[in-house]
């Protein structure tokens, strides 16, 4: 059995995996292909079951019920140290007492490989590290632990690469330039990685699929553009990157479209663009996809008038406006600084339009502050 | 009334220095020179004046170089023990207690609420005919019907084990406890199994906690006496228990204090060579 599971290649299937601490559910009845050669993220807040999750993968835990398959193999109740997938650690746990070297020959001195210091030197100029073999994990700084880390890892070429929270300890700047480094090094290697992550950016920066878990389940899954521009929850469509939601019901149909009552005023948005079950629907429309004119101004596609600009804030690439709608509503408009200065002004009556094709629409029943209240920031780890 | 900064530290470190000098330093020097001293001829008995008499020490040492031998074998064995008892003490209570970790560690400390002594009369009764390990190992047939344990070297051994544990276990415990379970998790994930990723991580990580438990452990046992007074036999006698003949029975106040610098002088050669095999300065 042991020989075998080692040598397992291929996708990684989970099925009907559920995971419970006593009362607590922490993952609860996933099911979930991971390609081979993918770059795949689980993305959530703190708690939502992901590291559980990759330590299932891993061998770190072992799932209530469900089963785990890499390529034909079932790695369910396999010892960690006889699956062929390697973890990077969400504090990376270099080995304090040996040298660089050591912490990046351990996998492979463990299989029994006599001759590393090949190996153990491509993988340290590939994170660009040569120069730092013979020091010990303390006398690096975060960003080198963390290459050491994924040297570490990758040297033994597992099937699977797991990421936990791989860059939460570094700052912003090293940490979007690992971003790139890390994609860049998951094509050159060809593995498949599996990253988790609560950062939204990191994901979307890094992965070619992302699956969004919310409390044990997975809410939506697709490449990164798929959830942004068609989240099919208001969990997705408030945890990666914001989005209006307008309360509105469903009035009719126009040949592909729908047409959706806001409030009074007659929208239009693509029918296969709607997740709603029955008449009541979320209109949503991201931030960015707004226009603001002043009343009077002819305008295109969707328009819903009578707003007042509450606020201005000027950011730079951009300028951020909320907009009180004739219903009570504020919605959040972005817009971009390519035409000089912010026209408009605090009291400004404005209409707001966009395009119908960028609307989505959510289920009618949705809590519409779902994944808002999260800030990815100020939770570390779970 | 503010002092110049540069004296602070000094003044803190008095205390520190004067009890020192006075407890330590001059006690050491008395000893010195009581180790050189000889009888006055003519004189009466525990009168000795000071001839340089450096024979004092080559006299002593050949005299009970058996005692000395049998210190460090005892004190070797008892060190031993105490790590084979408290390393797997130490790693359940570092890794595997949950809630229950407060409690352990106060159960390791609990017999110091007791006295030494008492503790090792207690041994004896343990050991002794009355007690049920005799008995047991008797109708077990691991021991003969005629063999007893008291005043023997085997009861010695066992009392100091007992004795210095907890100076085994708690330096233990806390270099085991400073250890974070990941990289042993790392390990597992690094195809190390449990028997190796113990031996290559957890291990490593955990020898400053050897080394200063066994140090902890080994420099009393190689000085003690009262495990031997009470447990052994005059066959079984320690170096300990000569200096304190010499010292409080015979009034040979030269032989004892020369006894005791070769005592110091062997443990301080002995550890040094220790430290220097195990190398911790290599360890973070």
């Amino acid at each position: 059995m042991a020989s075998e599971a080692i040598n397992a290649r291929g996708d990684l299937r989970l099925t009907r995996i559920t995971k419970s601490y006593g009362d607590f559910t922490a993952v609860d009845d996933l099911t979930l292909t991971i390609p081979k050669g993918s770059f795949f993220a689980l993305l959530g807040p703190s708690g939502c079951g992901k590291t559980t999750t990759l330590r299932m993968v891993a061998g770190l835990e072992e799932p209530t019920v469900g089963s785990i398959h890499l390529g034909e193999t079932d790695i369910t109740t396999t010892r960690p140290y006889q699956r062929p997938i390697n973890t990077v650690f969400q504090n990376y746990a270099l080995f304090p007492h040996l040298t660089i070297f050591e912490n990046i020959a351990f996998g492979l001195r463990r299989r029994g490989i006599k001759d590393v210091n090949e190996q153990v030197e491509k993988v340290l100029n590939l994170v660009e590290l040569p120069h730092l073999a013979q020091r010990k994990p303390t006398q690096l700084s975060g960003g080198q632990q963390q290459r050491i880390a994924l040297a570490r890892a990758i040297v033994n070429r597992p099937a699977l690469l797991l990421l936990d929270e791989p860059l939460g300890a570094l700052d912003l700047k090293l940490r979007r330039q690992m971003q790139i480094e890390l994609k860049w090094i998951q094509r050159e290697v060809g593995l498949t990685f599996v990253h988790v992550t609560h950062d939204q950016e990191e994901a979307m920066t890094m992965a070619d699929t992302i699956a969004v878990m919310n409390e044990g389940k997975i809410e939506q899954m697709g490449t990164p553009a798929d959830l942004y521009d068609n989240p099919e929850t208001a969990f997705v469509a408030n945890f990666l990157g914001q989005s209006n939601l307008i309360k509105g019901r469903i009035d009719g149909t126009d040949g592909e479209n729908l047409v959706v009552d806001l409030y009074g005023q007659k929208i239009s948005m693509p029918k296969k663009r709607s997740h709603a079950i029955d008449s009541s629907l979320y209109a949503g429309i991201r931030p960015e996809k707004f226009r603001i004119t002043l009343v009077g101004t002819p305008v295109r596609g969707n328009t819903l008038t009578g707003g007042r600009i509450e606020d201005v804030s000027y950011i730079g690439v951009s300028t951020q406006y909320v907009v009180a709608m004739p219903w009570g509503q504020e919605v959040m408009v972005f817009e971009q600084n390519d035409d000089g200065v912010p026209p408009f002004d605090k009291g400004d009556e404005v209409v707001i339009s966009w395009e119908p094709n960028f609307t989505f629409g959510l289920r009618g029943d949705e809590d519409i502050e779902a994944g808002t209240e999260v800030n990815p920031e100020e939770l570390e780890g779970e | 009334m503010s002092l110049p900064k540069v004296r602070v530290p000094y003044l803190l470190l008095f205390p520190g220095f004067a009890f020192l000098f006075t407890f330590f330093i001059l006690p050491i020097v008395n000893l010195a020179q009581t180790s050189t001293q000889t009888p006055i001829a003519g004189g009466d008995t525990g009168e000795y004046e000071q001839t340089f008499a450096f024979s004092n020490y080559i006299q002593a040492f050949v005299d009970n170089k058996e005692q000395f031998a049998r210190s460090f074998v005892f004190a070797t064995f008892s060190t031993l023990l105490a790590l084979l008892i408290a390393y797997p003490l130490a790693y359940a209570i570092a890794f595997k207690s949950g809630k229950f970790k407060n409690i352990l560690l106060v159960l390791v400390v609990a017999p110091f609420f007791t006295s030494f002594l008492l503790r090792t009369i207690a041994w004896k009764q343990i050991l002794g005919e009355e007690g049920f390990v005799v008995p047991g190992l008797r109708s077990l047939h691991i021991i003969s019907q005629q063999t007893t344990l008291t005043s023997t070297s085997f009861a010695v051994v066992a009392g100091m084990t007992y004795n210095f544990l907890p100076f085994m276990t708690l330096p233990l415990y806390a270099s085991l406890e400073r250890i974070d379970p990941r990289t042993i998790e790392a390990a597992g994930d690094l195809y190390a199994n449990g028997i190796t990723a113990f031996r290559r991580v957890t291990m490593p990580l955990s020898l400053p906690g050897v080394v200063a438990g066994t140090l902890l452990t080994f420099i009393p046992a190689a000085g003690d006496y009262v495990n031997a007074a009470i447990l052994g036999s005059p066959t079984s006698k320690m170096v300990g228990n000569v200096i304190e003949s010499r010292y409080f029975k015979i009034v040979d106040y030269p032989t004892a204090a020369a006894l005791s610098f070769t005592l110091m002088a062997t443990i301080l050669v002995l550890v040094t060579l220790y430290i220097r095999k195990v190398g911790t300065e290599e360890l973070v």
